[in-house]
């Protein structure tokens, strides 16, 4: 994939044809099936998605977190240019994870540990990564959650999680991200477990913290309208690949891969009065045994005898890709309409 | 947590109250206790003579008063088999069981740890599947046979330690193994599944997530998770060793203690005796339990004392 076209420094975050395998009962599930993306410095990305595309995957296989039954099969993650694979990689990833990199998941009712205080999950890695000691963790750890917007922090550090909302706690596990002052921030679905006005907050303090501490954000979601409101560019995942990515706004305005114009049609539109609401026809295919050729070429209606060969993800525009042998066609005979953007 | 230390306490009583009841209506009313502790040739004006002694030809009110009163003073009789007040003889052993469980229980406590987070790790790998066999081999002998198993291997073959008794280091060996071996499989079994589990929730994702050092993530992360169904399980190891372990490994190791002294009362038919035993055990049991209710609070924040 192109270098950002925002970012025109290294990238610090590279994916590169990665590839990730689930050994479960049904078979060898492809998780992932080579995917590649890179993110710049000060770049915001949004992954989107629906359930299963591989999204939640690769930020883990970033993190380090597949654990068995899953491996990763081949490819390579590149932090600063240094694979973070291999015997000095994994060491290396080590010690920039939760330091340079670091993560929020998706629920913060269970990502907290209920039996330690909040001062502490927040201190440790304060103390790991920069050396503190508990006394200036503490310390630090109050400024942190007075930065994400916690009132009375000297006294909350003592508490633990059960004592906070789940919109406190999301805050919490972002302070414990930023701790560190990394350069990038992975959000797997930060808001989904959340209540609709609480989505708003955590995503306008999201916003702030990469404005003022000069954050790169990999945002995953299922939320076409989070991404068009927060995110500069955005890759488009299905089956374990990325099939379309560019700039956001393009990728709204005009999808390219039917499978866009399909997410974008089928999400629903409050300004609108419409009968029913509109999905994509069919399912996933099941990752055990993929398709040979185009994955999704079973609900496409633009499939033809070109879509039995894997298309790759080819430029369409200078800043923008898509892996499909007709893209650009409307899929679709509704008109298009792009998400709203969040006021 | 003051007033719930003192609503604990105060339900402690009611139980020692209902244990007094129950020792009362067992010893008094359930069959003629002055038979029963005297022998079979005592004649008959030895026996009324025995129990006008011992207050026992008194009515059941009178007595009742008498004996609720006479606990009140910590005055538990006399052993007839020791010729002394029954507390004496149990103040004299009850020590030697508690090093006893000490010994053993802390031998459970402190291997069950280690071992079963060990097992947790690899679930499935060889030194998982090797933990749990041995855990049901261990749950599955009878504690006494497998003392008497050691003491013929250990002390009678290799002669490497003493038979029984009570004396140096090396005669807590056999007794805490046995007593430890059928806790230390529960325990084990229990903090290998609690870890499984505990290594599998989100949290210790988030705590990789933040670079922590894999044995952090472990011992603090899953460890105190895993303490609060442990302290259960230990609490109630502790509570099953005083009340009944003890009385099995300290008779096959003729160990000096509360157990094997219970054992004797009841072998010398000595029914003061094996009351204050009952009622040292009973009070020990609800001070145990109020103890591991803070404990509980202590590991998780969440459990409410009120």
């Amino acid at each position: 994939m192109s270098v950002s076209a925002i970012s025109s420094s290294a990238p610090l975050l590279e994916v590169d044809n990665l590839k990730v395998e689930f050994d479960t009962r049904r078979g060898l599930v492809q998780g992932l099936r080579g995917v590649t993306l890179s993110i710049g410095r000060g770049e915001t990305l949004g992954v989107v998605g629906e359930s299963g595309s591989g999204k939640s995957v690769t930020a883990q296989a970033v993190m380090g977190l597949i654990d068995m039954p899953g491996r990763i099969a081949s490819g390579d993650i590149r932090w600063k240019g240094r694979s973070l694979f291999g015997r000095d990689g994994e060491r290396y990833a080590q010690d920039i994870r939760g330091k340079e990199v670091a993560m929020v998941f998706q629920d913060p009712m269970t990502s907290l540990n209920p039996v330690l205080k909040i001062g502490t999950q927040i201190g440790e890695v304060l103390e790991r990564h920069l050396g503190m000691t508990r006394a200036q963790a503490r310390n630090r750890a109050e400024e942190l959650l007075a930065a994400v917007g916690i009132s009375a922090p000297r006294r909350r550090l003592d508490q633990h999680p059960h004592e906070f909302s789940g919109g406190m706690r999301q805050r919490v596990m972002i302070a414990m991200a930023i701790a560190c002052e990394p350069q990038l921030l992975i959000a797997d679905e930060p808001t989904t477990a959340l209540d609709v006005t609480i989505q708003a907050q955590i995503l306008e303090l999201l916003a702030q913290l990469q404005e003022t501490l000069g954050l790169s954000v990999i945002l995953i979601t299922h939320d076409l309208g989070v991404v068009a409101g927060l995110c500069h560019r955005v890759a488009v995942m299905y089956a374990g690949q990325i099939i379309e990515t560019g700039l956001a706004e393009d990728v709204f305005e005009r999808p390219a891969h039917p499978y866009t114009q399909g997410l974008l049609r089928s999400t629903p539109r409050l300004d609108e009065v419409s009968d029913r609401l509109v999905s994509i026809e069919g399912t996933p295919p099941n990752l055990v045994v993929p398709p040979e050729g185009c994955s999704f070429q079973q609900r496409c209606p633009l499939s033809g005898e070109a879509c039995r060969k894997a298309p790759r993800l080819e430029h369409i525009r200078p800043d923008a890709e898509a892996a499909c042998w007709k893209p650009s066609v409307p899929a679709w005979a509704t008109p298009l309409m792009s998400p709203s953007m969040p006021s | 947590m003051g007033g719930f230390l003192l609503r604990r306490i105060g339900q402690g009583l009611l139980v020692v109250i209902g244990v007094t009841l129950i020792v009362f209506i067992a010893t008094r009313m359930v069959g003629d206790p002055v038979r029963v502790m005297l022998p079979l040739s005592a004649t008959d004006e030895q026996r009324a003579a025995f129990a006008q002694q011992v207050g026992l030809d008194r009515p059941m009110g009178e007595q009742f008063v008498d004996f609720v009163g006479d606990l009140a003073r910590l005055d538990f009789g006399e052993s007839m088999w020791q010729r002394r007040p029954a507390l004496d003889v149990v103040l004299e052993r009850l020590p030697n069981t508690l090093k006893l469980i000490g010994a053993g229980l802390g031998l459970a406590i402190l291997l069950a740890l280690p071992l079963g987070a060990i097992a947790a790790l690899r679930p499935g790998g060889w030194i998982d599947r090797t933990t749990v066999f041995v855990g049901l081999f261990g749950l599955s002998l009878p504690q006494f046979w497998f003392g008497l198993i050691l003491i013929v291997f250990f002390a009678v073959t290799l002669r490497w330690l003493p038979t029984s008794g009570m004396g140096g280091m090396a005669y807590y060996i056999l007794p805490a193994v046995t007593l430890a071996m059928p806790s230390l499989a529960r325990l084990v079994m229990l903090v290998r599944s609690s870890m499984i589990d505990e290594l599998n929730q989100q949290y210790v994702k988030t705590a990789r997530a933040k670079g922590l050092r894999f044995p952090r993530v472990v011992m603090v992360h899953a460890m105190r998770n895993t303490l609060v169904p442990f302290v259960t399980l230990a609490g109630w190891e502790l509570i099953s060793a005083l009340a009944g372990y003890t009385v099995v490994v300290e008779t096959v190791f003729a160990w000096p203690g509360l157990g094997l002294t219970a054992m004797q009362a009841i072998q010398k038919s000595d029914l003061f005796l094996l009351q204050a035993i009952v009622f040292t055990v009973a009070i020990l049991i609800v001070v145990i339990n109020v103890a591991l209710d803070v404990v509980y609070k202590l590991i998780d924040p969440r459990i409410r004392l009120a």
